[in-house]
C-alpha cells in the first residue's frame, strides 16, 4: 500500500536525526533510501512532497557546506551571537 | 554617523582614478548606516593584514526556502560588532531587468530599514544582491519583498535564479521572446529553485540571438540562444548604400565571416546560406542590410560553467533547433529527463558539464532520450559517441573472433 507524507516524512526525519553531527545528507539521498527502504510504496514526487513539509514544519532545515543538505536545526560553528 | 568612520589609507587608494569605486559607495552608505561603517574598518585591517575575515555561515534562510541567502559572520565581531552577521541576500530580478524606479526605491527603503544599504546590481547569475543583514532580519526582509512582489533567487545546490536578454522588449535581433520564456522557466520551476534537491548548481540563460548577451554558452548549464533556419533577410538596396558610404564589404564583412560562405564583386553581396554558421558577425557589421531570417527559434546548449571545481567549459549543442513557444512543454521534458539522470547518477558538486564528460555524451543523451547527431559534434573524432567505419570493423573482428 502507498505510503503517505507523514510516514515518509517520519522516515526520513528519524534517518536525518540519526545521522546528525557524522553525515551531511542530501536531499537526493533521502529520496533514495526511501525508495530502497519502500519500494514501489514511494516515488519521486512523494519523497519531494515529505522533504517541503519537513521544511515547511521547522523539523529540518536547509543548510549549505560545498551542497545542500537536510538537518536539524541547530546553532552552527560559525555563528555569532 | 560619519564621525565614526576610521581612517582607511588602503581603501583610500581604491577610490583613485576616473573608475566607479565600491569604496567611495560604502564610505556614502557609511553616512547613514553603522554596518556600512564597520564593514570599512574590516575590509581596511584585511588588506592590511592580507587576511579575509569572514566566516560562512551554511544554516541561515528564511522559513522553507533552501536558497537565496548567504550566511556571513564576521571573525572580529568584538572589534567590528556592527558586521557580526553580514548575510548577504539573492533577489530574483524581474526579466530583462526591467525596473520601474518606484519598484528599485521600495527594494532600496527595505533594504535601509534592514540591512547595510549596501547593493550589488547585478551578481554574476543576474539576481539583485543586498549585501548585509542579521539573521533576525532575514524574515522581515523577506515578507517585506514579498509585498511588493518580488521574491528569493536561488543558491546552493539548486536551479538558480534564470537570466535573459532584453530580448523583443528593445533588441530588433531576438529570434524568440526571451523574457517571456525567462519568466515562464523561473515560474515553472519554482520548487526546485526554493528547494535545492540537485548535486550542485543548475543555470538557466536565455540569449534572443547569438550576440549572447547574458553569455548564455559561458556561464548556464542550459543555453537557450535565439537563432533561425531560414535564409538570412538581405536589403540590396542599403548593401549598396553601406558600399557607397565607404564601408570595405569585403574587408570588414566577407572576409571575417567564419564561414567563409559570402562573396562580395563589388556590386553584389552573396551568402550561401546552408553554410552559414548563424554568427551574427554580417548582421552586426550591416545591421540596416542584414537581418535574421524569419524562421526563427533557438539552439539548445548544455553544460558550460565559470572554473570552479574543474576548468571552465563552455557550452555545446544538445538541439540544434527548436520552435520557442509557450508552454515549452518539449523543452521542459528533456530539462526533466536530465536533472532525473544527473540526480540519480551525479556526484556532489558535480556540474551537469562534468558530468556528461565523466559519463561520457553518448551514455547521457541514451539516458535522456536524445538522439545523437552531427551538430552535437563540436571536434570530429574528438567525440566518444563518433564511430568510424574503420572502428566498426575492428569491433566486429574481435566479436567474430570471440563467438
Ligand atoms: S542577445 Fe541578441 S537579441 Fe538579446 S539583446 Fe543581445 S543582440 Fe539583442
Ligand atoms: S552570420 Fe556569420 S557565418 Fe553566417 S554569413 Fe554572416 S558572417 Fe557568415
Amino acid at each position: 500500500m502507498a505510503k503517505t507524507v507523514d510516514e515518509v516524512a517520519d522516515a526520513m526525519y528519524t534517518m536525518v536525526k540519526d545521522a546528525q553531527g557524522m553525515k551531511k545528507l542530501k536531499p537526493m539521498d533521502l529520496t533514495k533510501a526511501m525508495i530502497e527502504m519502500y519500494g514501489d510504496e514511494v516515488d519521486k514526487k512523494l519523497c519531494k512532497e515529505a522533504i517541503k513539509q519537513l521544511v515547511n514544519s521547522g523539523r529540518c532545515v536547509y543548510t549549505y557546506f560545498g551542497g545542500s543538505f537536510l538537518e536539524l536545526p541547530h546553532r552552527e560553528g560559525a555563528a555569532n551571537d | 554617523m560619519a564621525d565614526n568612520v576610521q581612517e582607511t589609507p588602503l581603501l583610500d587608494e581604491l577610490e583613485k582614478g576616473p573608475w566607479p569605486s565600491f569604496v567611495k559607495e560604502i564610505k556614502m552608505a557609511a553616512k547613514r548606516n553603522p554596518m556600512a561603517v564597520d564593514l570599512l574598518g574590516q575590509l581596511e585591517k584585511s588588506y592590511r593584514e592580507k587576511i579575509g575575515y569572514w566566516k560562512h555561515g551554511g544554516i541561515v534562510g528564511v522559513m522553507g526556502y533552501g536558497g537565496g541567502v548567504i550566511g556571513r559572520y564576521s571573525d572580529l565581531s568584538e572589534e567590528f560588532p556592527n558586521v557580526s552577521h553580514f548575510h548577504t541576500m539573492r533577489i530574483n530580478q524581474p526579466a530583462g531587468w526591467f525596473y520601474t524606479t518606484d519598484a528599485l526605491r521600495s527594494i532600496c527603503d527595505i533594504w535601509e530599514k534592514h540591512g547595510s544599504g549596501l547593493t550589488n546590481m547585478h551578481g554574476s547569475t543576474g539576481d539583485i544582491i543586498l549585501l548585509g543583514t542579521s539573521t533576525d532580519h532575514l524574515e522581515p526582509v523577506f515578507d517585506e519583498l514579498q509585498k511588493i512582489d518580488f521574491d528569493i533567487g536561488g543558491s546552493g545546490s539548486d536551479v538558480r535564479t534564470p537570466s535573459c536578454c532584453c530580448g523583443q522588449a528593445r533588441c530588433e535581433w531576438a529570434c524568440y521572446d526571451t523574457m517571456g520564456a525567462c519568466y515562464d522557466f523561473t515560474m515553472a520551476y519554482q520548487d526546485e529553485l526554493h528547494r535545492p534537491a540537485f548535486p550542485y548548481k543548475f543555470k538557466f540563460k536565455f540569449s534572443g540571438c547569438p550576440n549572447d548577451c547574458v553569455a548564455s554558452i559561458a556561464r548556464s548549464d542550459l543555453s537557450i540562444i535565439g537563432t533561425w533556419r531560414d535564409d538570412i533577410q538581405m536589403d540590396e538596396a542599403a548593401v549598396k548604400e553601406y558600399a557607397d558610404n565607404g564601408m570595405d564589404i569585403q574587408k570588414d564583412v566577407v572576409d571575417n565571416c567564419p564561414a567563409k560562405c559570402m562573396a562580395w564583386d563589388g556590386t553584389k553581396l552573396e551568402i550561401d546560406n546552408s553554410y552559414c554558421r548563424r554568427c551574427m558577425h554580417c548582421i552586426n557589421v550591416m545591421p540596416k542590410a542584414l537581418r535574421p531570417g524569419k524562421d526563427r527559434g533557438a539552439t539548445i546548449l548544455i553544460g558550460s560553467k565559470a572554473p570552479i571545481v574543474e576548468g571552465a567549459m563552455l557550452s555545446s549543442v544538445l538541439i540544434p533547433f527548436i520552435k520557442m513557444e509557450p508552454p515549452y512543454q518539449e523543452i521542459k521534458d528533456v530539462v526533466e529527463r536530465i536533472w532525473d539522470v544527473w540526480c540519480e547518477e551525479g556526484k556532489n558538486r558535480e556540474r551537469i558539464g562534468e558530468f556528461i564528460q565523466r559519463v561520457g555524451l553518448g551514455n547521457f543523451l541514451e539516458a535522456i532520450e536524445v538522439e545523437p547527431i552531427p551538430e552535437m559534434v563540436a571536434h570530429p573524432r574528438e567525440n566518444p559517441y563518433v564511430f568510424y567505419e574503420e572502428y566498426y570493423e575492428e569491433d566486429d573482428e574481435e566479436e567474430d573472433d570471440e563467438s
